[in-house]
């Protein structure tokens, strides 16, 4: 087992052959049940990302970025979220959409060209998606000054304590931003957890190139906790992220958790990555995959059978069809969202061209 | 002028308690022009704050703050340091609103000491007016004057857009007029001097520039109408076109160089709507393309009373 663990320091409850695996600091509190659950989430998430690059395939979507092979990290964090967190997304969290009841179809409008956005964030505590690599970990900075400014931190009410989660990834570690953003929960002891998805890639530039130390060494420089979770593993992840809420939600400030996971797919459908990485080292991480484990787990251990799996492929199979349906019927944007919100009040200029886009369609 | 700002923050601050004042050394130093004096003593260190030094992360936690209902005033110390805030300012704050589907207003105000004629060190005299104004989401001011600075700063807070709000830092201390009873009209611009021969248009800086340049043309018997343009984006055209129809001619004048300045601007848009009122072609006075002068000769470089006099009588003379 241990020779295809990547790195030392990482923390894992579940092996990739599906044993799970005492942690002497950190508790293992997922329950079989809730495990099971968890799977529903992963299989249904791959099902969303397999249909979307499908649809891509038929020319529905203009692009899609795979979450592939990092559904564990996802899911894991989704479901350790309280409803009233927070959550900054970059553009392949759609493991975390899901379990924030996001509408998978509103999820490819962005991909489909029919939308920027289109979110409320507020509706389930999920914003649009960021495609500047790094920006949100600001907005989620300075969401977590807010928190603190509305005294929603370290009250000892669950219903109030609120924590910010937000993702990027390894290449994004180098931005500036990114820095910006752990001086500012660091100085300011956010509620903010941030989980940098070290999936080993940018694009085509492994995680060699943005630093020399693993990446979650870079929080002690912060001043912060900084920990490196097996992001193919979903009960680790989920245990490590709801310790990382619970922290920031009673007071005691921010964490960085790296997740240590793998891109299985290309950076997004326009992408080769032949150029850049070898067959073989996609064959050893399908050896850890996120899925695999757990079903070997509730398969062997927990008394699982094939029932709850049968259930879970139908109900994947109704997710891929509404998915199509929806997807193909999503409607071209109007004239009136492409003017209405540029800024609240429209000026007179903004009017007339308006009127002239208007005219020259009509 | 630095007074009637930070009454206008003050008076926004007693208002709204979701106002917020963040900035560098906005807190116990009051500012490096001291805009912010007294307002952190007042209003505590949870509304008026010192952040870490990094432009990016004060336009962009703000951002994160609007997003939870904070009515942010980020001040920029000076207009060349706004440059490590410019993704924020145009990749986030500009777009947020329309990228939100319209369900997510950006009340950030950022406020930003503009201009030159200080003897300053570089990066401390620019004016990077014209990024902004080109990108859509933004609403661009620049006040001119004491009143209109309280005004219009207030203005700018309890608007739901985003506005990028220049100071002409050298009026902090040269203008002192008194503080009108009712604001003006918000985003429009104003005749601040009336005449019949030719219409100059300014904002900041400028407007004082060219009302002293009026008063020495009127000694030699040309009547100049200036007017305060006031907003930068969105321009306030009626008032310019009904002038030049008027006047026939029309020069602009800003501190920001020529190329694809704000002046461009004002005249491709004069010329389409008002092409048979001119009498001669709409010229500029602005500082030239070159990066802003070391100190020592800035007063060359800058629009002056003599240049923009000069450029009255080229129009003059079609």
């Amino acid at each position: 087992m241990h020779a295809v663990l990547p790195e030392p320091d990482l923390f894992q409850l579940l092996s990739p052959e599906g044993v799970r695996v005492p942690s002497r600091d950190t508790p293992d509190t997922v329950s079989d049940e809730e495990l099971s659950g968890l799977y529903r989430d992963m299989a249904l998430t791959r099902r969303l990302d397999a249909e979307a690059i499908a649809l891509q395939r038929q020319g529905e979507l203009g692009l899609w970025a795979s979450c592939l092979g990092q559904e564990a990290i996802q899911v894991g964090a989704g479901r350790a979220l309280a409803a009233h967190d927070m959550v900054f997304p970059t553009y392949r969290e759609h493991g975390v959409a899901w379990c924030r009841d996001v509408d998978p179809v509103q999820l490819l409008a962005l991909f489909r060209g029919t939308t920027h956005g289109g979110l409320d964030p507020h509706t389930h505590n999920f914003t649009n998606y960021t495609i500047v690599i790094g920006a949100q970990t600001l907005h989620a900075a300075g969401y977590a000054m807010g928190v603190v400014r509305d005294g929603a931190v370290g009250t000892g009410d669950a219903a109030r304590d609120t924590a910010v989660l937000v993702f990027f990834g390894d290449g994004a570690s180098s931005q500036g931003d990114v820095h910006e953003a752990f001086v500012w929960a660091s100085a300011e002891n956010l509620p903010v957890v941030f989980i940098c998805q070290n999936n080993q890639f940018a694009i085509s530039a492994p995680t060699s190139v943005q630093s020399r130390v693993p990446l979650f060494h870079r929080a002690q420089g912060y001043g912060i906790p900084g920990l490196r979770v097996d992001g193919n593993d979903v009960l680790a992840s989920t245990v490590a992220v709801r310790q990382a809420l619970e922290a920031a939600r009673s007071g005691q400030g921010p964490t960085l958790i790296e997740a240590f996971t793998y891109r299985m797919n290309p950076h997004t459908t326009n992408d080769d990555p032949r150029r850049y990485r070898l067959d073989s080292q996609v064959e050893t991480w399908k050896l850890r995959d996120p899925l695999a484990r757990v079903r070997a787990y509730l398969t062997r251990y927990a008394g699982v059978g094939t029932d709850f799996f049968g259930a879970i492929d139908a109900e994947a199979d109704e997710l891929g069809a509404r998915i199509r349906e929806g997807a193909r019927a999503l409607p071209d944007p109007t004239v009136e969202t492409l003017f209405d919100h540029v800024t609240t009040t429209p000026s007179a200029e903004r009017q007339r061209q308006r009127t002239e886009f208007e005219q020259a369609l009509a | 002028m630095a007074k009637a700002l930070n009454s206008a923050l003050r008076k926004a601050l007693e208002d709204d308690p979701k106002v917020l004042i963040m900035g560098e050394d906005v807190g116990r130093l009051g500012g490096v022009f001291r805009i912010t004096d007294g307002l952190q003593k007042d209003f505590g260190e949870d509304r008026v704050f010192d952040t870490p030094l990094a432009e990016s992360g004060i336009i962009g936690t703000a951002v994160g703050l609007a997003m939870r209902g904070y009515r942010p005033v980020c001040e920029i110390q000076f207009d060349g340091f706004v440059f490590p805030g410019f993704d924020q300012i145009v990749s986030q704050v500009a777009k947020m609103h329309s990228r939100s589907g319209g369900t997510i207003p950006m009340p950030i105000t950022i406020r930003i000491p503009f201009g030159g004629g200080i003897g300053a060190v570089e990066h401390h005299s620019e004016s990077p007016e014209a990024y902004f104004a080109h990108t859509p989401g933004l609403t661009v001011v620049a006040c001119s004057n004491s009143s209109d600075a309280h005004w219009m700063l207030r203005q700018a807070i309890a608007s739901d857009d985003p506005v990028i709000f220049f100071e002409p830092k050298r009026r902090y201390h040269s203008s002192k007029g008194e503080i009108a009873l009712d604001p003006p009209p918000w985003l429009q611009a104003q005749v601040v001097r009336p005449g019949r021969d030719a219409t100059l248009v300014a904002y900041g800086s400028c407007v004082q520039l060219a009302l002293d340049a009026a008063t020495v043309a009127a000694e030699e018997g040309h009547e100049l109408e200036v007017i305060d343009l006031r907003s930068v984006s969105p321009l306030d055209l009626p008032p310019v076109l009904e002038s030049v129809r008027r006047t026939g001619r029309l020069v602009v004048v800003h501190e920001a160089s020529l190329s694809f300045g704000a002046g461009a601007e004002i005249a491709a848009r004069v010329q389409q709507e008002a092409f048979y009122s001119l009498e001669a072609p709409v010229l500029r006075v602005t500082g030239y393309d070159t990066p802003y002068p070391p100190a020592r000769i800035e007063h060359d470089w800058l629009p002056s009373v003599d240049r923009i006099l000069d450029t009255v009588d080229r129009t003059l003379e079609y």
